[in-house]
C-alpha cells in the first residue's frame, strides 16, 4: 500500500522524470533540426523547479530564466503545447513566436521564461507587488541563476522587496557557471551575505535533493504567505549540459564533466523510493507512462501547423475593437 | 469648463483614474510624500494611501516591476522623473513590456503607463533635458503620447491608463505651468488622433508637445505676412495620425514637421519618409523639418536658446516652402 508520504515522493519523482525526459528529447530534436534556435537545458537541475513548485498554489506566480523549461513544466504548463511551441507551431503555447526562452502560461501564473539575465527578478517583484496591493495571500517566485547575482536588478529588487515587505521568494539556482565562466570569476560577494545586508532571511539547501528543496521552500513560502516579507533561497546544483545545446564546453575540465552523474537528482531519489516500498515494477510503469506522454506530445507537435505571420501582426497591440 | 494648469490636469487625470479603477497604482521617485518634482502627483497619497508609493532610485527594477504588476492584475502608472532616466528602463520597456503580448501568443496585455517629462529650456543640462520619444516609437508594442495642452494632458492620460497596452506618456516640462480649459466631466480621448489647432491653406505644420506652441506663434506671425499655415497637433506619436496629415496636405501641398527632439532619425524623419511615399503626388515642395541639431542639449541659457528650434526657424522654413 502506498502511504501519503510515498505518494508525495512519487509525485516529485514523476515531475522530475518528466522534465528530464522532455529535455532529453528536446536535445535530440534540436540535434536533428526539429527544434530551431537556441535551447538551454536544465538537466541536472530538475529538483529545484520541482521542489519549489510543489509547495506553490495555482494563484502563485513564477518568473523564470532562459533555462526555464523545468520551471514551466513544474508549474504545470501543458506538455503538448510546450512541444508545439518549441517546434515552432501555431498551436504552441505562444503560437510559435516565443520559443524556448519565452515559454509562458499566464493562466497558471507562469510569467514566462526570459532571455534577459536578471529580468525575472524585478518582474516577479512587480507580481508580488500586485498580490500585495490586491490584498490576496498569493506570492511570487523569482527564479534566477548565479549568473544574475552580478546584475543590478537583483540588488535593486532585494532592497525594494525588503522595503515594501513584498510576498516574494528569491530562488537562486547556483550551478556554478555563469554562461561560460565559473561563478568564482564573476561574483565576489555571496548571496547569504547579500540577503543579510537587506535583512532578508536566507536559507541554502542541496539543490540535488528534491526533498531538501521542498522542505526549504515550504518554510519560506509559509513565512512569506503569512505576511513576514521576502525570503531568499539558494540551491546548489549542477549544469549537466552546456550553456546552450551544441556548446562544446571547452571551458570545463574533463573531470567535472565525467563526474556529473554523481549529482543526478533522480538517482538520488530512487533508493529512497525503494526504501519507502516502491517496487521496481512500479517505477518502471511510471517511466513508461511518462515516456509515452512525451512521445505522444512530440508526435502531436510534429503534426502542428506553421505559424501565421499575418495573424501575428494583430497581437503587437491589443485589438480593442475601437476605431 | 474650468481653467487648469497642465500639471493640475495630469493630477486630476491620475486622481480620477485611481478613483474609478481599484487596479490603478501609482509609483515613482518622490511622487507620494512630496508629490513629484513638478507637483503632478501632489495630494494623491493623502487621498489614496498605499496605492501611491515612493520608490527607491531604482529605475530599471521599477519599470520591470510595472511589467510584472501589470501581468498580475494591476494597472501601474510609473513616473520616471526625467526622460533622460528612461535609458535605465530600456530592458523593461523594449524587451519586456513591448514584447509580452506578441511573444506570448496574445495571452496577455501589459496595461502599464510610464509618465516622464522631456524637453529643455530650463538650463537643466545634457542629462535632464532630452527628448527621446523616437526611441520608444521605434519599438513595436509600445504607444507614445505627447500632449500639448491641459485638456489633452487630462484626456490622453486617462486614455493611456485605460489602454490595455504599454504607453510612454511624455510631458514637456515647459508646459506644466500652462493654463487651459478643461471641460467638466471630461473623459478619455482617443489615442492616435491628431487635432487641427489652426486652419490654413498655404502649408501644413505638424508638431507635438511644446513645439505646437512654437508652430502656432510662427503661424500667427506668418499670417501677418499673408501666409496661412495649418497647424496640426499630432498628440500621439505612436500611433500617429497619417490620415489627418494626408488630409491637410491635400489642401496645402506643403509640409513642415517641427519638434524639439533631435532632427536626425527622429519622429519628423519617419513622417517625412512616409508622406514622401504615400503623398508624393500632393507635394508642391520638398518636405522640411525644423528640430534640434545633432548636439547634446547644452546648459548655458545662451547655448540652449541657440539649440532649441524657435518660431523664427519655423517662419523661415515656411517661407522657403512657399517661395
Amino acid at each position: 500500500m502506498t502511504t501519503r508520504k510515498t505518494a508525495e515522493l512519487l509525485e516529485l519523482y514523476e515531475r522530475m522524470y518528466l522534465i528530464r525526459q522532455v529535455e532529453l528529447r528536446l536535445g535530440r530534436l534540436f540535434a536533428d533540426g526539429e527544434v530551431p534556435g537556441f535551447i538551454h537545458l536544465s538537466i541536472g537541475q530538475e529538483a529545484i523547479a520541482t521542489g519549489v513548485a510543489s509547495v506553490l498554489r495555482a494563484d502563485d506566480s513564477v518568473a523564470s530564466t532562459h533555462r526555464g523549461h523545468g520551471h514551466a513544466l513544474a508549474k504545470g504548463v501543458d506538455v503538448e503545447r510546450f512541444f508545439l511551441e518549441l517546434m515552432a507551431k501555431e498551436e504552441g503555447m505562444c503560437k510559435g513566436r516565443g520559443g524556448s526562452m519565452h515559454v509562458a502560461d499566464l493562466s497558471i501564473g507562469m510569467l514566462g521564461a526570459n532571455a534577459i539575465v536578471g529580468a525575472s527578478i524585478p518582474i516577479a517583484l512587480g507580481s508580488a507587488l500586485a498580490h500585495q496591493v490586491r490584498g490576496t495571500d498569493a506570492l511570487a517566485v523569482a527564479f534566477f541563476g548565479d549568473g544574475a547575482m552580478a546584475e543590478g536588478t537583483l540588488h535593486e529588487s532585494l532592497n525594494m522587496a525588503a522595503l515594501w515587505q513584498l510576498p516574494l521568494v528569491f530562488v537562486c539556482e547556483n550551478n556554478g557557471w555563469a554562461e561560460f565562466s565559473p561563478t568564482s570569476r564573476q561574483f565576489v560577494a555571496s548571496l547569504d551575505k547579500l540577503a543579510g545586508a537587506f535583512g532578508i532571511p536566507y536559507a541554502r539547501a542541496d539543490g540535488r535533493d528534491v526533498q531538501a528543496v521542498a522542505k526549504a521552500s515550504e518554510r519560506a513560502v509559509a513565512a512569506v504567505r503569512a505576511g513576514k516579507g521576502p525570503r531568499v533561497l539558494e540551491f546548489t546544483t549542477h549544469r549537466f549540459r552546456g550553456h546552450y545545446e551544441g556548446d562544446p564546453q571547452k571551458y570545463r575540465d574533463a573531470d567535472e564533466l565525467s563526474g556529473l552523474g554523481e549529482h543526478d537528482p533522480l538517482s538520488l531519489l530512487e533508493p529512497r523510493l525503494a526504501k519507502a516500498g516502491v517496487a521496481d515494477a512500479q517505477l518502471q510503469s511510471l517511466h513508461e507512462a511518462v515516456d509515452a506522454r512525451v512521445d505522444a506530445a512530440v508526435e502531436r507537435a510534429r503534426k502542428g501547423s506553421a505559424p501565421d505571420f499575418e495573424a501575428g501582426r494583430a497581437d503587437v497591440y491589443t485589438q480593442t475593437g475601437a476605431a | 469648463m474650468a481653467e487648469v494648469r497642465f500639471g493640475k490636469a495630469i493630477n486630476l487625470a491620475l486622481a480620477d483614474a485611481l478613483e474609478q479603477d481599484p487596479a490603478v497604482f501609482l509609483f515613482g521617485e518622490d511622487i507620494a510624500d512630496v508629490g513629484g518634482p513638478f507637483g503632478a502627483t501632489r495630494g494623491l497619497k493623502d487621498r489614496f494611501g498605499d496605492r501611491v508609493r515612493d520608490t527607491p532610485i531604482s529605475e530599471a527594477s521599477m519599470a520591470n516591476a510595472a511589467v510584472g504588476a501589470a501581468l498580475s492584475g494591476l494597472k501601474p502608472v510609473l513616473e520616471i522623473m526625467f526622460m533622460d532616466f528612461m535609458t535605465l528602463t530600456m530592458d523593461a520597456l523594449v524587451n519586456q513590456a513591448a514584447k509580452v503580448r506578441y511573444m506570448f501568443g496574445g495571452q496577455a496585455s501589459v496595461p502599464m503607463v510610464v509618465r516622464t517629462p522631456h524637453g529643455g529650456g530650463i538650463s537643466a543640462g545634457p542629462q535632464h533635458s532630452q527628448c527621446l520619444e523616437a526611441w520608444f516609437a521605434h519599438v513595436p508594442g509600445l504607444k507614445v503620447i505627447c500632449p500639448s495642452n491641459p485638456a489633452d494632458a487630462y484626456g490622453l492620460l486617462r486614455a493611456a491608463i485605460a489602454d490595455p497596452d504599454p504607453v510612454v506618456f511624455v510631458e514637456n516640462k515647459a508646459l506644466y505651468a500652462m493654463k487651459g480649459e478643461l471641460a467638466e466631466g471630461a473623459g478619455p480621448e482617443s489615442i492616435g488622433k491628431a487635432r487641427t489647432v489652426r486652419a490654413g491653406r498655404d502649408a501644413t505644420v505638424v508638431a507635438y508637445g511644446a513645439a505646437v506652441h512654437t508652430a502656432e506663434r510662427a503661424a500667427g506671425q506668418l499670417a501677418e505676412q499673408g501666409l496661412e499655415v495649418e497647424v496640426l497637433d499630432l498628440r500621439s506619436i505612436q500611433p500617429w495620425d497619417e490620415a489627418a496629415v494626408m488630409e491637410s496636405l491635400a489642401r496645402t501641398h506643403r509640409l513642415l514637421i517641427v519638434h524639439e527632439a533631435v532632427e536626425a532619425f527622429g519622429v519628423g524623419a519617419e513622417i517625412a519618409a512616409r508622406i514622401g511615399e504615400i503623398g508624393f503626388d500632393e507635394l508642391d515642395a520638398p518636405i522640411m523639418r525644423i528640430a534640434s541639431p545633432f548636439v547634446p542639449v547644452p546648459f548655458a541659457p545662451s547655448l540652449e536658446k541657440a539649440y532649441q528650434p524657435d518660431a523664427e526657424a519655423v517662419i523661415a522654413a515656411v517661407r522657403k516652402l512657399c517661395a
